[in-house]
């Protein structure tokens, strides 16, 4: 199921979609598999793998220790797209997060061949806008690859509408102006930026930064089309005692955060 | 080429080439493009012009001396000229850059400030401006710098900024400025990212060295005055690039001046404990822009390695790149040993003490002397800037001579 498909199903449906994020590599390349596969089963909607990187200016301080020891692991570029692989066999829609040197350095047109040779829907990128991205505009057309951009609260109107042109599959709303981590409280902002897209676009658009339960899933998940949820989930495994442990807290927080945008009919 | 020199580069979109731009969240843009019209008013502004040539020549010490360095030179072989930035307020190039940012702070009406900091001299110098306009002031450091430079660290403390020893990755430089990109995602309302570089994004690289292109334009002026012709070749040490482009930019168009960047050769470029990003590194994208980058095939970064804080970082200003492809300027890498031996003669032959930093600008003066002299059939004359004072280095020169137990 391409992401659209999943958009559109979860529409018709009445409800938003859950998005799980995870490191590939983290805290092996075997265990990242086995966690991402057990969200899928409990219930998310789209996993979106994160490529490890050495400086990830928009992670705090969970996805970044995550991130370190993934690479302290020695996980590469070509183990990320094996677990892309590996996930996406399962049927469950993959996306990947990425921070754009990597991409750089591994070749645009031939990462995104080797991505959509392994199943990938499409990437997220944090720290490429479109003003910079011609040479991924060029190989995501030429592989059918989505394009999730990213739009904040300090985007102008202008800004917004050319970023949000750009994107295919779903936007990416940035609901606070801060770094990735889970909050007490869910961002006011959030639900303006949803409807500033919503008026230039039919878009899905999906909320992250600060998701960290099925509560905060359910609030989100009544105004965005996306509930983007990372450090929650990456703490299940960074805080277990050991890995049967991760996996059980996982599959626990994935079913809530499934039975949270659920449980607001849209 | 001379687009550089005219001031045509970077174009509307930072770019220097293929260098340059924008690599950063969409987050950032509204601040990168308030910050930038900020500076293109500015500069237009004959008020603020005024202001900040009144703050550098009667708070800074600006403009410095161009010291014909004559004992240095017997033993260089070449007419050795050195800039005395060390001479500047707060020891360092530094404090022209730091001037102008907090000018511009104040101009859009932010009220604090951060900064990243590797050997402390841009900490230092922007807890200095940060002082001086009565504007909140935190310095990120990684933890391994706040350990090599305590005292700048003291330094900054005193002058009321919040230092934070950064922990995350290797602990230097380059999570220095992660951390403080982080943290100005989070507060970028009221906060200016006191960037200490001509690196990161549009609009910093052409900003930075627009605030340091005094260096080059004084040095320029002051060469002609004393010897009555342009000299064979400018030489300064680089980091991030901002004491480098800030000499290197008044000379660009003119031909005949060799421009030689000195980066930190550390260990040696065959071993992996060096900073040269242009011996050892590749194009790639780090901190906002696309640049050398010292990287991995996987395209993570490697660590840097220098004896110089200063130099450790494993990337470099987008300008610097430019004019690496372009071949307007050399960039050459200076190992720990051929630095700290130029630090020691500038020492003994000239009673100046400085930054180890400058030191690799000193070292690779002397190490190209000799093929300079050769090619021109007479002495060379190079200009060395000599982009920072000691003072901060006397520990790490101390141990490293044996002079101080470690």
């Amino acid at each position: 199921m391409s992401i659209s498909e999943v958009f559109e199903k979860a529409r018709a449906e009445g409800r938003a979609v859950s998005v799980g994020c995870m490191p590939a590599g983290f805290p092996t390349v075997e265990g990242s598999i086995a966690a991402m596969i057990a969200m899928a089963e409990a219930g998310i909607d789209v996993i979106e793998v994160e490529l490890p990187y050495s400086d990830p200016v928009m992670d705090g301080p969970v996805i970044q220790r995550a991130s370190e020891i993934a690479l302290a692991g020695g996980v590469r570029t070509k183990d990320t797209l094996r677990a892309i692989e590996a996930v996406a066999r399962t049927g469950v829609p993959v996306v990947l997060m990425t921070y754009w040197n990597p991409i750089e350095r591994y070749g645009v047109d031939a990462f995104a061949r080797d991505f959509a040779a392994a199943g990938g829907a499409g990437l997220v990128t944090p720290d490429l806008i479109p003003d910079e991205a011609q040479e991924w505009l060029a190989a995501s057309d030429a592989h059918q690859l989505d394009r999730t951009f990213l739009v904040s609260p300090s985007s102008t109107d202008e800004r917004l509408a050319m970023t949000v042109a750009h994107c295919r599959g779903f936007v990416y709303a940035t609901a606070v102006m801060g770094v990735t981590g889970a909050r007490e409280t869910t961002s006011t902002a959030a639900p303006a930026l949803v409807a500033r897209v919503r008026a230039v676009s039919d878009i899905p658009v999906g909320v992250g930064l600060g998701v960290r339960d099925g509560a905060q899933a359910a609030e989100v998940g009544s105004f965005a089309d996306g509930v983007i949820v990372g450090s929650a989930l990456v703490r299940c495994v960074l805080d277990a005692p050991d890995e049967a442990a991760g996996l059980a807290s996982l599959r626990a927080l994935s079913a809530d955060l499934a039975r949270g945008v659920r449980a607001v009919k849209r | 080429m001379n687009a550089s020199a005219a001031g045509l580069l970077p174009d509307v979109s930072g770019h220097f080439g293929r260098y340059g731009g924008r690599f950063v969240p969409e987050a950032l843009i509204a601040a990168l493009d308030q910050l930038d019209a900020a500076y293109r008013h500015a500069m237009a502004d004959e008020a603020f012009q005024a202001e900040f040539g009144r703050l550098l020549r009667d708070y800074a010490g600006v403009p410095s001396m161009l010291y014909r360095a004559d004992r240095f030179s017997a033993a260089a072989g070449a007419r050795i000229f050195l800039k005395r930035e060390d001479l500047n307020h707060t020891g360092a190039h530094k404090v022209r850059n730091v001037l102008g940012q907090a000018l511009l702070t104040k101009r859009m009406g932010k009220t604090r400030v951060i900064a990243e900091t590797g050997a402390g001299q841009h900490g230092v110098a922007t807890a200095t401006a940060a002082a001086l306009f009565d504007l909140e002031c935190v310095v990120y450091m990684g933890e391994v710098d706040t350990e090599r430079q305590a005292l700048n660290v003291a330094r900054m403390q005193m002058l009321g900024a919040t230092v934070i020893p950064v922990k995350t990755g290797s602990r230097t430089l380059k999570d220095a400025i992660n951390e403080a990109l982080r943290d100005w995602v989070s507060s970028v309302d009221s906060t200016h990212y006191l960037l200490g570089t001509a690196a990161g994004p549009h609009p910093f690289p052409g900003m930075v060295r627009d605030f340091v292109r005094g260096i080059g334009v004084e040095a320029r002026q002051q060469c002609l005055d004393q010897t009555g012709a342009l000299p064979d070749a400018v030489a300064a040490c680089v980091g991030g690039g901002s004491n480098a482009i800030g000499i290197f930019h008044a000379f660009v168009g003119d031909e005949s001046v060799r421009l030689y960047g000195f980066e930190g050769g550390g260990e040696g470029v065959t071993t992996d404990r060096h900073s040269a990003r242009f011996s050892g590194g590749s194009p790639g994208v780090l901190h906002g822009a696309r640049t050398y980058v010292l990287q991995d095939e996987d395209g993570q970064t490697v660590e840097s390695y220098s004896i110089s804080a200063g130099l450790d970082y494993p990337s470099v200003g987008p300008e610097h790149a430019w004019l690496h492809e372009t071949g307007r300027a050399r960039y050459l890498p200076v190992t720990d040993a051929e630095a700290m031996d130029a630090f020691q003669l500038l020492c003994r032959t000239e009673g100046i003490i400085p930054a180890i930093e400058s030191a690799h600008g000193l070292g690779g003066a002397l190490a190209i002397a000799p093929a300079l002299a050769e090619e021109l059939g007479r002495e060379p004359t190079i200009i060395v800037n000599l982009s920072g004072r000691g003072d901060k280095d006397v520990e790490t020169a101390g141990s490293y001579f044996g002079i101080l137990g470690k």
